[in-house]
């Protein structure tokens, strides 16, 4: 219980240091700055979570975020609907993901690493050549509230994070599919073996992720009422970052949606911190890169224990 | 490796072993009965009646259940997921069984009832199997092919990895399977262990059936005669 509550008492412990040293830290206003700066690698998280409990990667979220937005702008500036663009957005998302999906499995693609890594560059041409390298102004009211409103302080944004995180947890740890994926990621041969639809479940997890990378699209179109083949840049690292820190496994099977969270609010917390304490943009990054060394080191600390665990147990009475 | 005129029989409450120096066919032979490798000539039948075996989830929905050595079991997830990985409880049944809500305490209860049925000692069953002991997870893969096999269970070395303690848990497992009424197939390199559990033993050598005994103290030389060919 402890190990897996650790992410969690790791964020919290940052928190109050950060508090400690500055008290806007803790204002209702700067807790939903936090949220809303932090909804969108949120969601990208939750996504690359489904994705890395099979053993997989998603690079192209980033880049599937910035061409869902590119569509989404020219919809709305062609038909002037609020729902179109919002199902353009999340279509083109799942169908990058499908693509991603269908060409790692039938493809035989030794890893979804060079199919991702594809689609990061296909995504991000065609949002280029599609928006002439510009921004598309305009986007639905809707939109627009989504993505830059608030209720008190709190971001609807974070509402959305909220609402799919509980989406995605339920699915991972109460719905059959989520079995499926955790027991593809534990061992896939034997999934394969045992009559697991393995293929359906590695394709819907790119999708999935594909999906979720249109809601990110959401997001940041809102907040600034805007497509462009620049938003998302480098989000990929940040949301694999969110899932790494808060403790999944990239040998698969292991993690989940609440500790995917955590470590996007971890991510977001130090970002927001380092801010507040005038920490220049260079040092960040390094500081982001020791935590997620850190977090990767204390995971394999814990499977240390586990093993050690494992060995005391079989030695037992 | 391929199989001639292999000719073999197994019968509820007995149990069946199949003996063979490496390369003799045992691991061929049950993955012809397991639905692995599909047959060029010749059948499987149940009850008397053929039956069409063209993978192993076919060979399980005819109630044969295999436990490889290699158990197949997922480490990440605990006794009851392991249990129902890929036939799932849940509900309601009229959606695609991917989309059922979890019966997650009704396939819990299951497993544990089960496992103390056989006496299987788990101490926390929401414990993932990686971290159990090596007897402990051969007793899950054991119990889970029980739990769901209407007619065979097929051991592939089902002590090979074991100590001399937690060998002796399975074997006494195994006991308890056959004394349930279930029919048996178990392959293993151990003759003490198969002079000990199974009422008959059938030896293979280079694809063939050579002989078949009923293993006892006194023709035990003459079954590993058989097995490394020594009456030829």
């Amino acid at each position: 219980m402890l190990i897996r509550l650790g992410p969690l008492l790791i964020l919290l412990a940052v928190s109050g240091v950060i508090a400690l040293l500055t008290p806007v830290f803790l204002t209702a206003d700067n807790i939903g700055n936090v949220l809303s700066q932090t909804a969108v690698i949120a969601v990208l998280a939750i996504g690359q979570l489904f994705v890395i409990l099979t053993r997989g990667i998603d690079l192209s979220v980033g880049s599937t975020l910035a061409l869902s937005s590119v569509v989404g702008a020219m919809t709305f500036s062609g038909v002037g609907t609020w729902w179109l663009p919002v199902l353009a957005m999340l279509g083109v998302g799942t169908l990058v993901g499908s693509i991603n999906g269908v060409v790692y499995v039938f493809g035989r693609l030794p890893h979804p690493f060079i199919v991702t890594l594809a689609t990061l560059s296909i995504a991000s041409g065609a949002a280029l050549g599609l928006s002439g390298g510009q921004p598309i102004q305009g986007m639905p009211k809707l939109v627009q509230q989504v993505g830059g409103s608030r209720w008190e302080s709190l971001p609807f944004s974070a509402f959305l994070v909220a609402a799919t995180a509980v989406i995605a947890a339920l699915m991972l740890s109460r719905v059959v599919w989520g079995r499926w994926i955790y027991a593809v990621g534990g061992d896939p041969e034997a999934a394969r073996r045992i009559g697991i639809p393995h293929r359906s479940v590695l394709v819907s997890v790119y999708m999935f992720s594909g999906l979720l990378a249109g809601v990110g699209a959401l997001i940041t179109s809102g907040q600034l009422d805007a497509g462009s083949p620049t938003f998302g840049n480098l989000a990929e690292l940040d949301s694999i970052a969110a899932v790494v820190i808060g403790g999944a496994s990239f040998l698969g099977g292991r993690g989940n949606v609440g500790n995917a969270l955590v470590g996007a609010l971890m991510i977001g917390v130090i970002r927001n911190g380092m801010n507040l304490l005038d920490v220049q943009s260079y040092e960040q990054l390094i500081v982001i890169g020791v935590v997620i060394v850190l977090a990767v080191e204390s995971d394999v600390v814990r499977s240390r224990l586990e093993r050690r665990l494992r060995v005391l147990s079989a030695a037992g009475p | 490796m391929a199989l001639d005129s292999v000719d073999l029989e197994v019968r509820r409450g007995e149990v069946l072993a199949i003996l063979g120096d490496n390369g003799a066919g045992k691991s061929t032979l049950i993955k012809c009965i397991s639905g692995v490798h599909r047959l060029d000539a010749g059948h499987v039948e149940i009850d008397g009646l053929p039956i069409a075996m063209h993978s192993p989830a076919a060979a399980r929905g005819h109630g044969i259940e295999t436990v490889y050595q290699d158990l197949a079991l997922f480490d990440n997830l605990d006794p009851a997921g392991n249990f129902y990985a890929g036939r799932e409880l849940g509900t309601p049944s009229w959606l695609p069984l991917g989309m059922r809500w979890l019966r997650r305490s009704d396939m819990s209860a299951a497993t544990s009832a089960l496992l103390g049925r056989l006496q299987v000692g788990i101490s926390d069953g929401r414990t993932p199997v990686g971290l159990m002991s090596g007897g402990q997870r051969q007793g899950v893969a054991v119990a889970r092919s029980a739990a769901f096999a209407t007619k065979v269970v097929i051991l592939d070395e089902p002590t090979a990895a074991l100590g001399l303690r937690e060998s002796r848990q399975v074997l006494d497992l195994i006991l308890r399977l056959r004394d349930d009424n279930h029919a048996i197939i178990v392959i293993s390199h151990a003759m003490d262990h198969v002079m000990e559990i199974a009422n008959r033993a059938v030896v293979m050598r280079r694809g063939r059936k050579v002989g078949e005994e009923r293993p006892t103290r006194e023709n035990r030389q003459r079954l590993v005669s058989l097995i490394v060919g020594g009456e030829d």
